[in-house]
């Protein structure tokens, strides 16, 4: 059955016309259609009630757009939803903006829109606004999706990096590296094929079970690109308190952990798309992490280390070897190796 | 799940450490070639668990810290010719030549694509016939089979618009200069366990016999390396100087003979310039003259380069194990990854990088 019209995208969806209209009524509204978007106004007008407003945006230009676990539509809703989750906020509306490039086969859209609905009721979200462009061959790589979202934090929640105390346990939500090698290990090239599963997924959930233990988190993060690595260098810094995380106690696939090592890769600067990393206070840790094991987004959940007041700013890590050295901040993009 | 495997086990490997200080009496110079193992040393800290008698220097096993820098310019050169499509490993892109880098070269629009295979470089010769292809050959021992089989594969296809830009350098003759130097402290060596794997570890033994000196194939975990540091070191202790394999699950004797053939077909042994070392003879692979065609040195005329290293950079003398990263004066303040003065500070396998990421508090 043809979805719509036409079986790839052409310069005219994004003209404003006829074409343009299709595109919305056939693919766009049937996903993900509610009575705000269905306005199809310029804007949405929200009711958003009293407390704090958190406010983000990101834009999504995965390569492969389609990877074991996961595609580039589920990517664009969990990861607006998880930057939001992680200030304690309920994510409640999503804008979804598309620059397509002409010739992107309509079916693939149609995936990727499907995926984008799901990931949506998922996480308990609405799309509200967006916006489709399309441009010339070659001018964009298949697809971008820009997403942003709001949502609202209750009173009483001051989640923040520079909440850490001294003696704060770190804990991760589950296994690190997932997505990032699921990416790696899937672009075509690569000698080897793995069974790596993106772990993408909305953490909001994980999130409200933490703070229905304790209101007092101190911090939060999604360690998407550089991460964990890069997270908990920046919640040292901006802390001024060290942190020691511990090697036995990190969670890490098998399969993740043999890719990592062929190509010369830390799965601690290995991004992830449906992880946290939180701080949370010593007292309230263990009945934190139980919470969280009980949530299937957290059942790897684990302690992996705890803030200090040594060596300030700076994150170190205990090897198996029990010697403690830097995990420094990462520099750039992870190359893999020669040999 | 495993949090940590069998090769990193905490309680395997503090017998290991316990069996290296008994056996230990005096001071010895352990110098571990590969730049994979310096890495691997220095990201678990194995330096810091061994008896204070046992000094562990680095070899001039990084390709990416020996490439002369020459190639590098050459590199970038061809890559910003008119309808090149230039293909490289990830980390052979951040190692700056004389002016620029080839990430740099990308951003001005050289089309530089990063592969993880030789191979993928002969499809993408063969997906788009108009452009030239060109695949920075970089490595020892371990990576020159693959390319070499890419040639050969480009040859069976007759792609005219593949080559590649052979920079290939072979373990056996470094370690041969570096005990031969008047300066050498190496007393015991940890040969590379992924080169054996491919050439095997007889071609070690007249060398162990020459010089006197144990040599052991080791792997890559932190118990492979505190095993092939125990083996070295019971030899060092008993006076004997043999080779022996600690590497046993991935290297025997003679190496891989499909792999040392693919390799032998297409390139042949030359002397060859090490970056920071200087000639060492019958130390590098270039592609053989039946080949030339597959040879982008040849095929592509890169003339004016002028290089220049930086005066201060002792990458040199640290790649021969004469001294350490925190002994050169610029290191961690002028020399950082950041802004590298020598390729040892670049590559993440590179001695200088490896003890600024993971040991500059110390
Ligand atoms: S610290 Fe920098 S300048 Fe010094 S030897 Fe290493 S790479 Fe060269």
């Amino acid at each position: 059955m043809p979805i719509i019209n036409h079986q790839r995208v052409q310069l005219s969806h994004g003209s404003g016309g006829r074409m343009s209209a299709e595109l919305i009524d056939k693919l766009f509204l049937p996903r993900f259609g509610n009575p705000i978007l269905n306005r199809l106004e310029d804007q949405a007008t929200l009711d958003i009630g009293p407390g704090r407003l958190a406010f983000t945006t990101d834009s999504f230009v995965v390569d492969p757009i389609f990877f074991p676990g996961g595609d580039i539509g589920d990517l664009a809703i969990n990861g607006t939803v998880n930057d939001i989750a992680v200030s304690g906020a309920k994510p409640l509306f999503l804008s979804a903006a598309f620059i397509l490039e002409e010739g992107l086969p309509m079916l693939d859209l149609h995936r990727i829109l499907v995926s984008m609905e799901i990931a949506a009721k998922n996480a308990g979200v609405v799309i509200v606004t967006g916006d489709t462009k399309v441009v010339n061959i070659g001018s964009c790589d298949k697809i971008f999706i820009n997403t942003t979202g709001i949502g609202m934090i209750p009173e009483g929640t001051m989640i923040s990096a520079a909440s850490l105390k001294p003696g704060d346990a770190i804990i991760v939500s589950g296994t690190l590296g997932d997505h990032g090698m699921a990416i790696m290990t899937s672009r075509k090239g690569l000698s080897f094929q793995s069974r790596i599963l993106s772990d993408t997924a909305p953490l909001n959930h994980l999130v409200d079970a933490m703070l229905a233990v304790s209101k007092n988190i101190h911090a939060l993060r999604d360690p998407t690109r550089g991460g964990v690595a890069a997270t908990l260098n920046e919640w040292a810094k901006a802390s001024n308190l060290g942190i020691v995380i511990d090697e036995e106690k990190i969670p890490v696939r098998e399969e993740v952990r043999a890719a990592c090592e062929i190509l010369g890769i830390d799965p601690l600067y290995v991004a992830n798309e449906g992880k946290l990393v939180a701080a949370v206070p010593e007292e309230w840790a263990e009945r934190i992490i139980s919470s969280m094991k009980s949530h299937p987004q957290g059942k790897n959940s684990a302690i992996i280390g705890r803030v200090v007041e040594d060596h300030r700013g700076m994150v170190t890590i205990r090897t198996a070897l029990r010697v403690e050295r830097i995990v420094d901040m990462p520099l750039g993009e992870q190359l893999p190796r020669i040999c | 799940m495993k949090f940590i495997d069998e090769y990193r086990d905490p309680e395997v490997a503090a017998t290991i450490i316990a069996e290296i200080h008994k056996t230990v009496t005096r001071p010895w110079v352990i110098m571990e070639i590969c730049g994979g193992q310096t890495h691997a040393i220095v990201r678990n800290g194995i330096d810091q668990v061994l008896p204070k008698e046992i000094e562990l220097v680095h070899g001039p096993g990084c390709p990416v810290c020996v490439t002369p820098l020459e190639l590098i310019d050459k590199a970038i050169a061809i890559a910003r010719m008119p309808d090149i499509i230039f293909t490289s490993f990830g980390d052979m892109l951040r190692v700056p030549g004389s002016e620029k880098d080839l990430f740099i070269a990308k951003s001005e629009g050289a089309d530089v694509r990063i592969v993880y295979s030789p191979l993928e470089a002969v499809k993408i010769a063969r997906e788009n016939p108009e452009k030239q292809v060109v695949f920075f050959a970089v490595g020892f021992e371990t990576t020159a089979p693959g390319n070499a089989m890419a040639v050969l594969q480009a040859d069976r296809e007759h792609l005219d618009n593949f080559s590649i830009l052979a920079s290939h350098v072979l373990v056996p003759p470094a370690i041969n200069a570096i005990l031969s130097s008047p300066e050498n402290r190496v007393q015991g060596f940890l040969a590379a366990g992924h080169v054996c794997a491919v050439m095997g570890w007889e071609e070690y033994e007249p060398l162990a016999q020459k010089y006197k000196v144990p040599m052991v194939p080791t792997g890559f975990e932190p118990i492979d390396i505190l095993e092939g540091i125990l083996m070295v070191t019971k030899m060092l202790e008993a006076g004997t100087y043999e080779v022996q394999n600690q590497y046993k699950r991935i290297v025997h004797r003679q190496g891989n003979p499909a792999a040392q053939k693919a390799m032998f077909t297409v390139f042949e042994i030359i002397d060859r310039t090490w970056r920071g070392i200087g000639e060492i003879p019958a130390s590098g692979l270039q592609v053989k003259d039946n080949f030339a065609t597959f040879d982008a040195e040849k095929k592509f005329e890169v003339s004016g380069i002028n290089t220049k290293e930086s005066e201060k950079c002792l990458s040199g003398r640290i790649l021969q194990g004469l001294i350490k990263p925190g002994q050169c004066p610029v290191f961690g303040n002028d020399c950082t990854p950041e802004h590298p003065l020598g390729a040892t500070m670049v590559s993440s396998e590179g001695a200088c990088a490896a003890y600024y990421s993971y040991q500059r508090t110390r």
